[in-house]
Formats: structure tokens, sequence, C-alpha cells
């Protein structure tokens, strides 16, 4: 048996999410910690969240994200920033460090970025910079006010949420000249954060007007002739340390505004994006931080649920000092412990996935611009050509994958690094990859998160349900349902997912992590890889099975229609990821913490804890993910046509046979929590 | 007119004060029980030093600051990615034990040594700054002695304020018994000024800052080098923690008097 000494530091969770190399993105955790244990909590422990309304006491936190180069963060440094490259994972830690604190304070540091997002991402080079460089607080000797965006998607109802085809925010030309027409924009939006003190607002509108082509994203600023009515306050009930409000806007401005820019053929603006694909490319990433929000929370649920676990029986006259209900209250209780396993477990889970999923977008986005930079060379345009030529290369993806998780010793790496350098190559896969692992992170980490947050707040009792608890516990577990719903609710992650899962490039990496994790399970046995590949098995051969079966009534299965197969098939890949990049980031441990020499003494205790914990999210994800199989199975079945069901049968009794020992993992992880040293007290206010 | 300083502020870093510290006995001696893995912060004292000695320097343009650290060099960096970010300073890393268990005379040795070697430093424009304590080990007596050991004589310690003034004369205000201050003049540098809390909050990070210092810490950091400080033949022939517990309760809106009164009962009982 070994012994957890103390909760996981920096070294650790540099090492495991792997920026141990990045000191950039180490001090912008640190400033991001100091602000959120100061400012933020201190905002929550007066009650600055018991009002909807944007109040001066959270304008606070404006200021607070612009001393500290939150504000900042997003940009280039020669817009004002300071950290050079691709941001997706600098954004996703910060995102962790504010909600381990407060989401609503973490949504607020996003928003402005959120705003930015389709400028930066489809932006002219010209809009990039101008709004990039206002957004930046400025600088000693600079004479100017910073600027701060809201992003208008979601409109009030009947028209856009989950939907975002039917659309009410129209734009129509009202004074045509042949180099930048002036449009009139009108555009009501609902729910829209950073509302109450936004001086430009991205909003997506469709044309009115045979003079301009289909939908755009289009930029409105506060100065502009017309009406900027912020609207009424949304009246929610979570997240409060940011400010939502349904605007009204209507104003007038010039073509050039359009997002990305615009032609101008026979008399008509054609943008050069419509809204579907800015809105595609600025939540691709997005969404990634709002899944590790939701994680940070049952992560740090850990410390304050065990030092109340642990005094839970002082001060009283039956506890006397020295014995074991004084020393270990409530964890005397195998169950406490156990379930506090779970909940750190899936928070472990989550957080391996979503910060997978940011590293790789990170990777992706040179990468998707190399591939857009080659296409233009080579007279490519259009997504129908582009797809032609990506399929055409298929071999050599498929190829690539099987290299990228073979042993280095093993494959042949001439071969390999030909591949590796072929971007066209890269791109497809790593567009199949972030094409999962990205809605994935989303729907698994704030879905499945907002059920076992509300186990930890069951942890505290009575005590978790009320504003006094240490943690903040019942503000986090209320605050996952918007994590959940906004940037696009469950469904929308499950349609994504369940559009790429059936690609014969996202298959092959499925069938390389089955070998993977085989592989590893040989290496390093104990941390469930075994269940984990048999799931993937079991998952893998459901998809097949049900792309080619008929229902008992003679109806397709996976269909993009029929969301009741598909998206449960969504929902039990999502459980798997976790579990397996969490296994990943063991392994990293394992091999790093060993040569770091603040972790390298007590480095095979730790491990060994992790393993325990890594078993146990196996088996549980194993589990869900076999059962959710099982039902689609059998049940679109009659009784007649189980017959050729045995390999299935087989595989599942192969899922169930991989949990072994993972119950015996939970025990000592349990175990290890009654004697894990924490500090003295939270490190912010109550 | 202004003049020109090379303020060199002593400073590591101790367990972060919210930890359980629980001394126990290792194979060199007393020791913190998982000291290694506990998160660490810069000491208090040397963190108000180092925030004057960075506000000095700006008001005195030419100056510069170095800050002086014998500690852990892993241990280090993770505090840096925080402190490098507040002002601009350039490290010197020792790289050895920080904890409050070994010998001040040899951390003194250490210390002085490593001022000694920084390039460019004119010991004619030297300030030396540091905690008048240190949260580790209390003994008030580090700095005394890097003072001696570099042959500056003029030493203030519980120092709140100094002021700069023409002619490179100081004007410096130091804690003394009873709440009083005693104000002195020194005619100019070197000095050794161990400071209290003096009178600057701590600052904003600044990551434009923390990028400018990086490009200097991170090299500084590779190349310290190991630092001996076993040559001590201090023994400890017991360690406990104080025996008072320290019982928190969070009250809000208590009215001063209502607290008055209560420390005054405790006081008596
Ligand atoms: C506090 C807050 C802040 C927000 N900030 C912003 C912002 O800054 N900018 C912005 O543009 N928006 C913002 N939103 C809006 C948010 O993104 C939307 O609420 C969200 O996308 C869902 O839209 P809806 O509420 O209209 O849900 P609906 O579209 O009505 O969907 C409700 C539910 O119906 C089901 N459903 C709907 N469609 C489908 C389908 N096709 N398939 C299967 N099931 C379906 C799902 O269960 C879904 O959860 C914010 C919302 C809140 C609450």
């Amino acid at each position: 048996m070994y012994t957890l000494r103390t909760l996981p530091g920096d070294d650790v969770r540099q090492i495991m999410w792997r920026y141990a190399d990045r000191f950039d993105l180490q001090m912008s955790v640190q400033s991001t910690r100091g602000i959120a244990r100061t400012v933020v909590a201190k905002l929550v422990a007066e009650g600055a969240r018991n009002t909807h309304e944007w109040t001066d006491q959270k304008a606070e936190l404006l200021t607070a994200f612009d001393q500290s180069g939150l504000t900042a963060l997003f940009m280039d440094p020669h817009q004002g920033g300071f950290i050079e490259g691709p941001k997706n994972l600098a954004l996703a830690l910060a995102a962790f460090e504010l909600a381990w604190v407060d989401g609503g304070a973490a949504t607020c540091s996003l928003a402005t970025n959120l705003a930015l997002a389709p400028i930066h991402e489809k932006g002219t080079p010209e809009q990039r910079d101008t709004y990039m460089g206002q957004c930046v607080p400025p600088q000693p000797g600079e004479d100017r006010e910073i600027r701060r965006g809201a992003f208008a998607l979601t409109e009030p109802l009947p028209y856009i949420g989950v939907d975002t085809g039917v659309m009410c925010g129209k734009v129509r030309v009202v004074e045509w000249n042949d180099d930048d027409p002036i449009l009139e924009v009108d555009k009501r939006g609902r729910f829209i954060t950073n509302m109450d003190f936004a001086d430009f607002v991205t909003a997506a509108v469709e044309s009115d007007d045979d003079r301009i082509k289909g939908s755009c994203m289009i930029i409105l600023e506060k100065e502009d002739e017309g009406t900027y009515d912020r609207g009424a306050p949304t009246l929610k009930m979570v997240h409060q340390l940011s400010s939502t409000r349904d605007p009204v806007l209507k104003l007038r401005v010039p073509a050039s505004r359009i997002i990305g820019g615009f032609e101008i053929k026979d008399g008509t603006v054609i943008p050069k994006y419509n809204h579907s694909e800015i809105i595609g490319s600025v939540f691709h990433r997005t969404r990634i931080p709002v899944g590790l929000m939701t994680m940070s929370k049952l992560i740090s649920a850990v410390e304050p649920v065990i030092r109340y676990h642990r005094k839970r029986f002082q001060g009283g006259d039956t506890a006397k000092e020295g014995s074991p209900r004084f020393d270990h209250g409530l964890q005397m209780n195998e169950d406490a412990l156990q379930r506090l396993v779970d909940v750190w477990a899936t928070g472990e889970a989550g957080c391996s996935l979503g910060f997978a999923a940011s590293r790789l977008a990170d990777a992706f986005d040179p990468i998707e611009k190399e591939k857009e930079r080659l296409f233009a060379e080579q007279g490519i345009i259009g997504p129908r050509k582009q797809m032609m030529t990506l399929r055409k290369l298929k071999d050599k993806v498929l190829e690539f994958i099987e290299l990228e998780y073979q042993p280095e010793t093993e494959r042949d790496d001439d071969r390999y690094q030909a591949l590796k350098g072929d971007t066209l190559v890269e791109f497809a896969y790593q567009e199949a990859l972030a094409g999962i692992l990205n809605p994935a992170t989303k729907l698994w980490c704030t879905g499945v998160g907002a059920t076992v947050m509300r186990e930890a707040v069951s942890l505290v009792g009575g005590y978790g349900i009320t504003e006094d608890c240490p943690g903040f516990l019942m503000q986090k577990w209320t605050d996952t349902q918007l994590e959940a719903t906004y940037e696009g609710p469950e469904a929308v992650q499950r349609r994504h997912m369940s559009v790429t899962m059936p690609s014969e490039i996202f298959q092959a990496t499925v069938s390389a992590w089955i070998a993977q994790l085989r592989r590893v399970g040989t290496e390093v046995p104990g941390m469930g890889t075994d269940a984990l590949a048999s799931a993937f098995e079991l998952w893998q051969w459901t998809m097949n099975y049900l792309q080619n079966t008929k229902d008992a009534e003679g109806r397709k299965l996976y269909h993009n229609k029929r969301q009741g197969v598909t998206f449960p098939m969504a929902d039990a890949l999502s459980w798997l990821l976790g579990p397996y990049f969490l296994t990943l980031d063991i392994i990293e441990l394992k091999e790093k913490g060993a040569m770091n020499p603040v972790l390298a003494d007590g480095i095979d205790d730790l491990v060994a804890f992790y393993m325990d914990m890594s078993n146990v999210q196996a088996a549980r994800a194993a589990g869900e993910a076999a059962r959710i199989c099982t039902e689609l199975v059998y049940g679109f079945s009659s009784a007649v046509d189980t017959a050729g069901l045995e390999p299935f049968a087989t595989l599942k009794a192969k899922v169930d046979a991989g949990m072994v020992g993972a119950r015996l993992s939970k025990d000592r992880a349990g175990k290890a929590l009654s004697g894990v040293m924490i500090p003295e007290a939270l490190d912010y206010p109550l | 007119m202004s003049n020109e300083f090379h303020i060199v502020v002593c400073g590591s870093i101790v367990p972060d004060p919210l930890q359980t510290l629980e001394p126990v006995q290792g194979a060199q001696g007393p020791e913190l029980k998982n000291e290694m893995m506990l998160p660490a912060v810069l000491d208090p004292w040397a963190g108000h030093a180092l925030y004057e000695a960075a506000d000095l320097a700006v008001k005195n343009p030419g100056s510069k600051v170095w800050l002086v650290s014998l500690g852990p060099k892993a241990k280090l960096q993770q505090v840096m990615m925080n402190i490098a970010q507040k002002v601009p300073f350039e490290l010197v890393c020792a790289d050895g034990s920080a904890s409050g268990f070994t010998d001040s005379f040899e951390v003194a040795k250490v210390l002085a040594q490593s001022i000694e070697g920084i390039q460019g430093m004119d010991k004619s424009k030297l300030l030396v700054f540091g905690g008048w304590q240190s949260a580790s080990r209390g003994s008030c007596a580090v700095m005394q002695m890097v003072g001696e050991m570099l042959g500056i004589s003029e030493q203030f310690q519980g120092v709140d304020k100094l002021t700069a003034g023409g002619g490179g004369a100081l004007e410096i205000m130091e804690r003394i018994e009873g709440g009083a201050y005693q104000v002195s003049v020194c005619t100019g540098t070197p000095a050794v000024l161990g400071w209290a809390t003096g009178e600057l909050p701590e600052p904003p990070n600044n990551p434009q800052v923390g990028m400018q210092n990086m490009r200097l810490v991170m090299p500084a950091l590779q190349q310290a080098k190991p630092a001996n400080v076993q040559g001590s033949s201090l023994t400890f022939q017991s360690v406990e923690l104080p025996q008072q517990r320290r019982e928190t309760r969070v009250v809000k809106d208590m009215p001063v008097d209502d607290m008055a009164r209560e420390i005054a009962e405790w006081l008596n009982s």
C-alpha cells in the first residue's frame, strides 16, 4: 500500500498537462490563480452573486483581469499580448484556474475573447489588428480606453438557439456605393454575455436584400448611427459574475465591417464567409475551456470535502482528542472516502481529455492555416474540391495513423517522418480527431460533470447546500448547468460527434488506440487499460453493426435523423475518451516525474494512486459504454435476430473481465484519501 | 538629483503558510513533513524588501535590482513563475536547501559569496536588502552576517521606510521597541537594510515584466551551482511546534470595541 502524501501541486499538473517547458503558460496560471483566489473569491464570499444585475462591485473583476494580463492573454505580442502562437491551452488553463473558484468569473474573462474569436479566426488582417489591439489594456503612456466585446448569435424565441439556421437578425443595403456600401443591421440578441459593458458586438445576421448574398457575421460598435440598446438583463440564477442581457441593435455600418471581408460582383455584396462557417471555426475551439471549467470544480471540491469530513466531530463532547472519531471524522466511513474518489477520478479524466483537446487545437491551428495556403496556391477552392483532394490521401492518412501510435522503436521512422511532414495528411488526421475531442470535452465534462458535482455537494450534507459551504460547492454545482448549455447544449455536441464518428480516419484512430492500450496494459498493468481497450472494441463493433443493420421494423439504424441511435453512441464514446487520455498522462507523470527533483522522492506512491484512480474511472466508463452499446444492439432487435450477436456477447464479456481489480483500486485510493495531508485552511475566503 | 543604486535583495522561498507544517526527523536532521512536495511562496519579509528595491530603482534611474536566492532550484523556479511578474530583477541562484533548519551562518556565507560573484555589480553603489527575519527561521541573524562578511558596517534592521535624498544620503526609518521608530541618516552606500513590512503593497502581476525577467531567470536557474551549507556543527536537541493552538473564527462585521474586549479577556484568562 502506498501513501498519498499531499494533494498534487503545480509540478504534477505541468507534467501531466504538458506545459512543464512553457514558462509563459506557468506564469499565466499563477496570475490567474492570484486573481481567482483573491478578487473573485472575495466577490463570491461577499454575496456579489446574489443579484443578476451587473454592479460596480462585479466590475472590479474586469480591472483585475486587465491588470494581471488575463485580458491580453488571447492577443499576439504585436497586438499587445505576450504569448506567441496558438493560445488554446493557455485559455484552457486560465478558465480552469478561475472556475476553481467561480465559473461566472471564468465566463466573464472568456467572453471578450469569444466576441473577438470570429475576427481572430476569419477576420481580415486589418480587422484582426484593429479589434484585438483595442481590447488590450492600455500600457503606461498610452492614452486610450480599453474596449470590450460581446458575441451575439442567440436570438429571442422562436429564432436561433441550438439550431442556427433560421435567423431574425437581418442586414440590408441602405446606401449603395461600389467600394464600401452602407448597410443597416437589425439584430436582437438573447442571453448575450458582456452586454452591460460591451463596446462592440460581433453579430450573426442574414441578408434581407437581393444585393447581399446569404448570411454573415458583422461588427457593430456602440458609436454607430442608430440604436444600441443593451436591453433587459437576463434573470439568471447562475454565473452571476458575468453580465448577460438581451440587446436590441439597429445600426448603420459600412460593409467593411463584415467579418472576413466581401467582394462586389454584379452589384451584389458577397461576404467571404457565411455565419455558419465562422461559427463553426469559433466554437470548434472555445468549447474546450468550458468543459474544463466544470472539471476544475470537481477537483477543487476534493480539499474542502476532506477537511469537512475530518473535522466533522471535533469540538463535541463525544469525540475526545486523539480518538479515531476526532481525528478521522466522517472519513471513518468507507463510502465517504470512495465517493470522493469517484468525484476526483471524474475530474482527472475530464481534465486529461480537455487538455489533450486544447493541445491538439494548438497543434491544429498552424496546420489548418498551412492547408489553406496550400489549397489557395494550388487553386483548390471551395469545400467540395478540398474534400475530394483530401479523400484521395486516405490511404496515406490511415498509414500515418498506424505509425503514429506504434512504439518509436518499432516503427519505420523515415516513412513516419515523411508522412508527418505532409501537411494535408496531418490535417486530415487532426481534423477528424478534433471533430471528436472538442465536442466530447464539452459534452462529457459538463454533462456528466454536472451530475458528479451534485455528488460532491452531497458529501458535505446540509452544509453543502448553503451559501457558507467552503469551496462554494452549491454555486459550483448549479453553474455547471449553464456550462452544459451555452456555446451549444449537449444535443449540439452529440450531433457534431455523430457526424465524425463513422469517418474511416477516426475509426482507424480508435483501432490504433485499442492496440496502444493493450500494449500499455502489458507494460504498466493496473490502470484499467484492458477494460478500456475492450470497451473501445465493443463500441467499434456496435458502430459497425448499427451502420449495417436495420431495426426489427426494417428502418436504418445509424442515420442522422435517428438521434435515438447516434446520440447514445456519442455518449458511449465520450465516456471512454477521458480515461484513455488519463492513462497517457499517468505514463507521462511516471516517466517525467522520476526526473523532477521535487517529485522524484514520492513519485512511485503518487503514480500508484493515480493508477488506481484511472482503474476506477476506466471500469466505470467501460461499464457505461457497454451498457449503452447493449441497449442499442439488443434494443432494436426482435427475439429472432439475436443469433448473429455472439461476437458482441464475447466482446462484452471481455469488458467485464477487464474490470478485474477495479474495486480493489477504489479501496486503496479511498484509504489514501484518509491519510493525505491537506492545508490547514482553504486558500481563498469563505 | 538622482542616485544610482545597485540593490541586491536576499530572499528565498518558504512553504506556503496555509499548509500543515509538521516538523519531522529526516536523514540530515530536522525538516518539515513532505516539505519538498508542499507548495512554496517567496518569503514574505524578503518580498517586502524586493518590492521596496524595485520601487527605489524606478525612482532612481540607472539603478539595478538583483535577487539572490539560496534555495532548491526546482522549487524556486515554480515561485519565480509568480514573483518574476511583479517587478524587474535579475536572479542569482545558489542551489541548496532553503530550510529553516540550516545554520544561519552557513546561509550568510553562501549569500555573501554569491553577492561578491555578481558581474557588473559596483560595491560602492551597493545596497543589500533582505527581510529583517525570514518566515522559516526567524533568527534575524542572516542579513547582519551577510553585511559583516561583505565588510558593510552600515546596517539597519526592521526598516519600514527608506528615502534617498540628493547627494546620496539615505534616511532610514527602523522599528524599535514599543511601536516607535528610529530615524537615521546614512551618508551613502554601501549599506545593509533588513526590511520589516515596508510601505508598499504586493504589485499586481504583469506578464510583460514576467516575459522580460524570464529571459535571464531561466538561464540563471539552469546554471545555478550547488551551494554547500553542510559545514555547520549545529545540532538540534528537539524540534516541536509551538504549543499554543491557533483557533480561527471568521466573524463578519464585529465592532472594534468588541474585538478589543475579547482580546483583553483572552490575555487576562
Ligand atoms: C447565461 C447565458 C449566457 C449566454 N451567452 C451567450 C452569448 O454570449 N452569445 C450567444 O450568442 N448566446 C449566448 N447564450 C445562449 C446559449 O448559447 C443558448 O442558450 C444555447 O445555445 C441553447 O439555445 P436555446 O436556449 O435556445 O435552447 P433550444 O434551442 O431551445 O434547445 C433546448 C433543448 O432542446 C433540445 N434540442 C434543441 N434542438 C435540438 C436538436 N436539433 N436535436 C436534438 N435536441 C435538440 C436540447 O435538449 C436542447 O438543450 C447564453 C445563454 C445563457 C443562459
